[in-house]
């Protein structure tokens, strides 16, 4: 039963009907660092390669988690999406625009379809703002609140549909604790209706028994307003709670991509094997019977990745071809993407990323 | 197995501008030789002030352990002199943090961090305590052992700065090991290397080990005894198969209940512990979890309970029986699923 239930990509979601419903593209996108020496004159030695072409698709109502180790690139892939920051190349298609195309006046607009949640909820807002101004301010940027008395009503509102009293409104962050700022970051992000929300780690930071309240919050917003996520976490086990289909990342890519149940009970790439196996479970007996897979060594630095599949450093079942071409992520059976030579709908790809003709 | 380290009604407050802190309210357990025992909570429920306590290093003013007894082979360690106490900490007692680049030297290499110790408390020289630090750094899985004894901190990534720690710890062979969130900051992949090098050092060398930590997963495959912790006091204890198998105390379950897991069904909906721990500044006097207790009876208001024995092993601090519930209640998720 589990395994069968694969194709919807909206489980829970109410408007699942039309399966082709793409709210977001992701194509090829790449975003690199410089990195530059000397003080007078700053000349680029190098970049970092925090997402080196990464390809995907969101539909609309739908939560796509995306995991990897720290470093891996998930949080530039969520700003390069929002364009926050200027990818160095690829394209973002969101409700049919290349917001890398488009103007600045045109994005302004399109920044209101599309929000973020932040990881940590002591950072990210303002400590001299009061919760009505933080909240508030979104509506007041995007002139979208109406008069003084409508915008503060609206805020209320707010605070009321992600849980917090809405006579809090006149209070600031310090006076609230840390599962109850990240609300107050959740109540920001929906002030202009967005349809899109990157959360980046949005219940890291955050106590265990607190973290349960944040991701009921979040699915319950989801099916009352239709919303579609981009999910960050490290936390598998999370991810596997809420995502519809998950993405793993490695070194700036993504080296796998399935639905919820399939990538959990089939997963393909060896460093999602080795991932999975590392999530500790919280029952002794099942831990003292499992075998882990111990990775050798560390994520090598994104300014200088491997040549040829960039896991090749760490991988357990490293071959020849390994070191010589790169992998092309390739679906191996509905919607079951993977890069890795075991499987033998994956390509060879020379550095240009163009396939090699004669096989390997 | 005789026991190691006795604690005693071990209660520590800090004395703040708002008032005091009742930081740890007279907390008893014990400790065997070669035990593995992890204490879990939420943040600021004690954990740390809690062990540090053990070997003084509470910042003093403005903390103070205001009552209780460390016993420790035979002696009180809150009796002893600084002198003393420098002895054994270090060295009888080591102590490994969560923050690894935060408890080294910055400007100090790996190697001398790791000889100083070694010369202070082993009284070795500078070849000895050089050629033992190479085969610590080795013991903990560095390649290349000898060539990066002379490098800095800052180039070695978290998780070769965590086994650095480790190294150091382990540097004049422990009795004990107090270990506060050593994997917290790492990612999973590097987690299950510290565990994995943590579980196999011990059987090696033999010493027993207090784990902190707020992830129950974790906890599972490393000890042999838990104690949970919440507003400063012990609410549960017991040996790790027992208290995952049927936790008897309303906190633990809540915990179990409100994570979501790898190897179970999706669960429909997380069941979340409502509301928030209590202030410590003014702790009240009915049990401290009654607020966000779904088993409160008005005896819970009246009178906060103390720890005690449930059976031979285990202990729980609540005046409900919990016998009868089940942790998960997977049939009904799994219903849900196949509806929806
Ligand atoms: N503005 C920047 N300038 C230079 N390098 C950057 C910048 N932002 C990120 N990086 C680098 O890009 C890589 C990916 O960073 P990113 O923040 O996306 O990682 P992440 O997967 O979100 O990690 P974490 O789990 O720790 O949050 C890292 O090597 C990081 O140091
Ligand atoms: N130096 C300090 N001054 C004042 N209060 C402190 C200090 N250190 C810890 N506390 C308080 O003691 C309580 C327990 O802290 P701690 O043991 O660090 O918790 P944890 O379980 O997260 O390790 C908390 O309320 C904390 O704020
Ligand atoms: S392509 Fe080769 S190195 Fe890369 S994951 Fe697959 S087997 Fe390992
Ligand atoms: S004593 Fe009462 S309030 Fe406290 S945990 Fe037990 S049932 Fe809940
Ligand atoms: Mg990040
Ligand atoms: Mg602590």
């Amino acid at each position: 039963m589990t395994t069968q239930n694969t194709e919807s990509a909206g489980v829970s979601t109410a408007q699942d009907s039309s399966q082709s419903d793409v709210l977001l593209t992701v194509q090829n996108l790449k975003m690199h660092f410089p990195i530059t020496r000397g003080i007078i004159l700053q000349r680029q030695v190098g970049s970092i390669k925090a997402v080196d072409g990464i390809t995907f698709e969101l539909m609309r109502g739908e939560t796509l988690g995306l995991v990897g180790e720290s470093g891996c690139g998930k949080s530039t892939t969520g700003r390069a999406i929002l364009q926050l920051y200027e990818p160095t190349a690829g394209e973002v298609i969101f409700e049919g625009q290349d917001l890398t195309e488009i103007n600045s006046g045109e994005l302004r607009r399109m920044r209101r379809r599309m929000q973020m949640i932040f990881q940590d909820p002591y950072a990210s807002l303002n400590p001299r703002m009061t919760v009505g101004s933080i909240v508030g301010e979104p509506l007041e940027v995007h002139k979208i609140g109406g008069s003084r008395r409508e915008q503060q009503q609206r805020v209320q509102e707010l605070l009321e549909i992600v849980g917090l009293n809405p006579y809090f409104i006149n209070r600031y962050p310090h006076e609230f604790s840390g599962g109850q700022r990240q609300r107050i970051g959740v109540a920001r992000a929906l002030a202009v209706n967005p349809s899109f929300i990157v959360c980046d780690e949005p219940i890291s930071a955050l106590d265990v028994s607190i973290q349960a309240q944040v991701i009921n919050l979040l699915e319950d917003l989801q099916s009352e307003m239709g919303l579609t996520y981009l999910f960050i976490a490290h936390d598998l086990s999370v991810v596997r709670h809420i995502s519809d289909r998950i993405a793993v990342m490695y070194l700036g890519k993504i080296v796998e991509l399935a639905d919820r149940e399939e990538l959990y009970e089939n997963p393909l790439h060896p460093y999602t094997q080795a991932l999975l196996s590392a999530v500790p479970i919280p029952d002794p007996e099942i831990e003292k019977k499992r075998q882990r897979i111990i990775l050798e060594g560390d994520v090598p630095s994104p300014a200088e990745p491997p040549t040829g599949c960039n896991f090749n450093t760490r991988c357990p079942q490293v071959m020849e071809i390994c070191h010589q071409y790169e992998p092309s992520f390739a679906d191996v059976g509905d919607g079951h993407r993977v890069a890795c030579f075991l499987y033998d709908q994956v390509e060879a790809l020379d550095e240009s990323g163009q396939p090699v003709s004669a096989t390997a | 197995m005789g026991n190691l380290i006795e604690v005693r009604n071990l209660q520590t407050q800090f004395f703040t501008q708002d008032g005091i802190v009742h930081a740890v309210n007279g907390i008893n357990y014990d400790v065997a030789e070669r035990e593995t025992v992890a204490i879990v909570g939420e943040s600021g429920s004690g954990k740390s002030v809690g062990v540090m306590s053990l070997i003084r290093l509470i910042p003093e003013p403005p903390g103070k352990i205001v009552n209780g007894e460390v016993n420790f082979d035979g002696q009180d360690l809150l009796q002893l002199n600084e002198e003393e106490l420098r002895q054994i900490r270090g060295n009888r007692i080591a102590m490994i943090f969560q923050d690894p680049m935060t408890s080294l030297n910055p400007v100090l290499t790996i190697g001398r961090q790791i000889t100083e110790a070694l010369e202070l408390h082993l009284n070795m020289n500078r070849e000895e305590s050089r050629a033992r630090a190479i085969e610590l750094l080795e013991l903990v899985g560095i390649p290349d052992a000898g060539a990066r004894l002379d490098d800095y901190p800052h180039q070695f990534s978290g998780g070769m700065r965590q086994r650095v720690m480790i190294a150091m710890g382990l540097s004049c062979n422990p009795q004990l090991l107090i270990a506060d969130e050593p994997t917290t900051a790492l990612d999973v992949t590097i987690q299950a290397q510290i565990v994995d090098l943590v579980t196999r050092l011990q059987s090696e060398l033999g010493m027993a080990i207090i784990w902190i930590t707020h992830d129950l997963g974790v906890v599972a495959g490393l000890a042999d005894r838990v104690l949970v912790m919440y507003a400063g006091f012990i609410v549960e204890e017991g040996p790790v198969d027992v208290i995952y198998g049927q936790p008897r105390h309303p906190y633990t379950l809540g915990l179990l209940r409100s994570i979501p897991r790898l190897d179970l069904g999706r669960q429909k909906r997380l069941i979340p512990i409502e509301g928030l721990p209590p202030d410590l500044l003014d702790p009240p006097q009915s049990c401290p979890f009654a607020p966000r207790c779904p088993f409160v009876i008005d005896k819970c208001l009246e009178e906060n309970p103390p720890l005690m024995s449930i059976d031979a092993v285990r202990k729980s601090a609540c005046w409900v029986d919990l016998s009868d519930v089940e942790i998960y209640d997977t049939s009904a998720d799994e219903q849900v699923e196949a509806v929806a």
